[in-house]
């Protein structure tokens, strides 16, 4: 059984590393939006995998957030991602799947998934 | 929605709208009387009797009150379609109280879904709040609260990595003793 003494030693790990990881205030940002249309079409696990893929790889300049209804409830699960200095990029229909191949191009390598972007999947 | 723990995740983002500084969220079964009881609880703003009665109706809500809008209806409709119900409580200043109550053995029951995962992103993503998971199957039941893990934390966030990693250790097995006890 989990108990709150292995809390405790978690604690001071995390503590020793903490350090190193302050400063973050010009990173990535990743923000999902989590309203009712959001959730209802899969939102959750979206920002899970992007909660998990970043502590996995340890970034440590890109934080994940949630924001409420982004406008276009139709094509949620939607995930906005902001970099310092360049134009915000809009993915829609976010998948978990989807999440890995986002945050490997595109926060980790500057190159943003085009085809999941909402330019790509709206067409007028 | 096809988790009643997504609507949980859904009425629960309407407690952090409404600035809620504790959010207590209860999900407690009675496998005699085949009836789940979902409650989510705040000591936000709260809300006049005329907004409680609007939250509950899709067509009267404004566009100008964003945070409330499907929400309640659809977590209602998810408890009446079962033969329970929904009850939201409120007073302003003072907090919300939502309570709905299911029918489990009813062939329109959602199921509750992976609970977990909406207590952790909760946590994790509003680490100023403070939240009370209660859950119960019959008489075993457990309880988180955020603050007693605060006090063990200290300075260490909960959204740290190791640290979600372990709540979410932690809920899953304490959910597996009390199902594994029934």
């Amino acid at each position: 059984m989990k108990s709150l003494e292995e809390l405790m030693a978690i604690r001071d790990k995390a503590k020793a590393s903490m350090t190193d990881r302050e400063g973050t205030g010009d990173g990535i940002r990743v923000v999902v939006g989590m309203a009712t249309c959001g959730i209802a079409a899969g939102a959750r696990p979206v920002l899970n995998a992007f909660v998990e893929e970043v502590a996995k790889r340890n970034l440590k300049n890109v934080s994940v957030a949630q924001t409420g209804c982004i406008g276009m409830c139709q094509y949620e699960p939607i995930v906005e991602v902001f970099e310092p200095g360049k134009e915000k990029v809009t993915y829609v229909k976010v998948t978990a799947e989807k999440v890995s191949e986002i945050v490997a191009s595109h926060i980790v390598n500057g190159n943003p998934v085009v085809d999941y972007t909402v330019g790509a999947v709206v067409k007028d | 929605m096809r988790e009643l723990s997504l609507n949980v995740l859904d009425i629960a983002q309407n407690s952090i709208s409404a600035d809620a500084s504790l959010i207590e969220i209860e999900v407690l079964e009675n496998t005699e009387r085949k009836e789940l009881v979902i409650g989510i609880y705040d000591n936000g703003r709260g809300m006049t009797p005329e907004q409680v009665q609007n939250v509950q109706d899709p067509f009267f809500t404004t566009r100008t009150t964003r945070k409330v809008g499907m929400g309640i209806p659809l977590f209602k409709l998810a408890a009446e379609q079962t033969g329970g119900s929904l009850e939201i409580t409120s007073e302003v200043g003072v907090g919300t109280r939502v309570r709905t109550l299911f029918k489990t053995d009813s062939i329109d029951f959602t199921p509750l879904g992976d609970m977990d995962s909406t207590i952790i992103m909760l946590i994790t993503m509003n680490t100023d709040r403070d939240f009370i998971y209660r859950f119960g199957i019959d008489e075993n039941e457990f309880t988180l609260s955020t603050q007693e893990l605060k006090g063990i934390l200290g300075d260490v966030p909960l959204s740290e990595p190791s640290v979600t990693q372990w709540i979410r250790e932690y809920l899953s097995e304490q959910t597996q003793n009390i199902r594994g006890g029934v």
